[in-house]
């Protein structure tokens, strides 16, 4: 992203809050709350030392407010952008702004969400668009699956292919101890089970969980004197192209074809230099567009890229390696556990899933109905 | 300002005619229909009514938890705009990309106001 500096900022601290179905009576500021004071732990930093907070959820309208009063901190910086899913690798690009300008010195991004507790339905209000809702689209799926239409049509991707991702998912949730599901998963079960909307069947979508986490980020200064080995940011990039799918330009193109562009410009670094990929994963068709637009592979190819195993775990390109939306935690805006994997990662901390030497991870994020895109490289040490 | 677009857009409907905005500055289609040009961020926006054939650009079958299953699609208007929509009359598992359609008004009834619905093109043309 223009204006901003390569390694100008680092992920110092990352954490899970509870995940999956949460106790009774805990709501979306208590996740994000628990979230902050684990991953400052993980930094070992005080949560007073916590001077920029960037937060988003859909089940607090001043989200911000109520997360400085429950930590009892008064933020210099504050931001509560909310895109959708990839609210957070915007985020990171506007801690990383923030931390290079001298607003902040220690940025937490968080977020919380309760919706298997309290239903969807209650927990992401639907708005009512009078140019879609008489047709009672199945949001977000029935968006998803038009574009998957549009994928199948053009390229001739198959569902066997689709299905392909929600097995290798599986396979790397299988060994996430953190991961909601715990059963191994086969192309035919995934082909056989419910239909949502067609192409989709329940096992191409993600799951509905509760969760939240949070990560802690400073200056590179900061960040060399704490516990944990510093992860730099090393490149950020965003696109918006709609809102809604309707007004989607080309359902198989999506915005991270310029959000990778910029982030890859940034970094210095392009597609071959990526260890870790980490996609937002809300359906089987996300991974294939957004390895296409990210370049990993080229347009059209990714419903064979995918086949014979390519990104499960004894695969060649190790994508979404904590079992991603479809299998590990989805609460519904998914992009900050991308991130937390990320870092994980390029510290080796992933145990059996852990993918060897990586230096390197992107974080894509995607948000709404694939309208808001947000791509984050990240490095370690030895990149700068 | 006398009427909003929507219901400018909503008494067409009534009238059983498919209306869409035209951007003179950016010399295209407009729709949804807006006080604002997406393409020029000019506000002078004209109205015209689409001839009511188009193509199936995107299609998808919606699997509710009780009820039958049915067709969500976006639909091309040859006129140059977009929409989603829903195709009748045809098995919804039946419904093909590159379809040629037309347009009907799906006839109000209780809070739902009319809306654009669309059927096979029996010529295709």
């Amino acid at each position: 992203m223009t204006g901003l500096k390569r390694g100008g900022a680092a992920i110092v601290g990352a954490a899970e809050s509870d995940l999956g179905q949460v106790a009774d009576g805990l709501n979306p500021i208590d996740l994000m709350a628990q979230g902050i004071a684990r991953a400052a732990e993980d930094a070992g930093i005080r949560v007073r030392d916590i001077d920029g907070l960037l937060c988003a959820t859909t089940q607090s309208r001043t989200s911000g407010l109520n997360l400085s009063e429950y930590l009892g901190i008064s933020p210099k910086f504050i931001d509560t952008t909310i895109l959708g899913g990839s609210s957070f690798m915007f985020h990171v690009a506007h801690a990383v702004a923030a931390l290079q300008l001298g607003l902040c010195e220690v940025a937490a991004i968080a977020y919380g969400s309760t919706q298997r507790t309290v239903g969807r339905r209650q927990a992401s209000v639907r708005e009512v668009n009078p140019f879609e809702t008489p047709y009672r689209p199945f949001l977000p799926s029935t968006a998803y699956a038009l574009a998957a239409s549009r994928h199948m049509h053009e390229f001739g991707t198959t569902r066997e292919q689709l299905a392909e991702i929600a097995v290798a998912a599986r396979q790397w949730a299988l060994m996430n101890p953190a991961a909601w599901e715990k059963k191994p998963l086969t192309v035919d079960e995934v082909l056989n089970a419910r239909m949502v909307s067609y192409p989709f069947t329940v096992r191409d979508i993600c799951l509905v969980t509760d969760g939240g986490g949070a990560i802690i980020l400073t200056t590179p200064d900061r960040a060399r004197s704490l516990k944990k080995p510093p992860i730099y940011v090393l490149g950020c990039g965003s696109a918006i192209t709609h809102a809604n799918i309707s007004s989607m330009p080309d359902l198989t193109v999506t915005g991270a074809l310029a959000s990778g562009k910029e982030a890859y410009a940034m970094a210095g670094l392009g597609p071959k230099d990526i260890d870790v990929v980490e996609l937002y994963d809300a359906f089987t068709i996300n991974t294939i567009l957004f390895l296409e637009d990210l370049g990993f592979c080229a347009k059209g190819e990714g419903g064979a890229f995918v086949s014979g195993g390519r990104i499960a775990p004894a695969g060649e390109l190790p994508v979404n390696t904590n079992g991603g939306g479809l299998s590990y935690c989805h609460p519904g805006m998914y992009g900050l556990f991308l991130l937390i994997e990320a870092v994980r990662q390029l510290r080796g901390e992933c145990g059996a899933r852990q993918v060897k030497d990586a230096e390197t991870a992107i974080a894509h994020g995607n948000g709404g109905v694939l309208s808001s895109q947000s791509t984050v490289i990240l490095g370690t040490a030895a990149t700068l | 300002m006398e009427a909003s677009p929507l219901a400018v857009y909503q008494s067409h409907l009534d009238k059983g005619e498919l209306a869409y905005q035209w951007s003179p500055v950016a010399s295209r289609a407009v729709f949804y229909p807006r006080l604002v040009c997406p393409y020029s961020g000019s506000t002078h926006l004209e109205w015209r009514v689409a001839s009511g054939l188009g193509t199936v650009y995107a299609t998808t079958v919606t699997h509710p938890a009780q009820g039958e299953p049915y067709n969500v699609a976006l639909i091309d208007c040859d006129e140059g705009f977009r929409l989603m929509s829903r195709v009748e009359e045809i098995d919804p598992m039946q419904v093909r990309i590159g379809m040629r359609v037309r347009f009907r008004v799906h006839a109000a009834e209780g809070d739902q106001l009319a809306y654009p619905v669309f059927v096979p093109a029996e010529d295709g043309r």
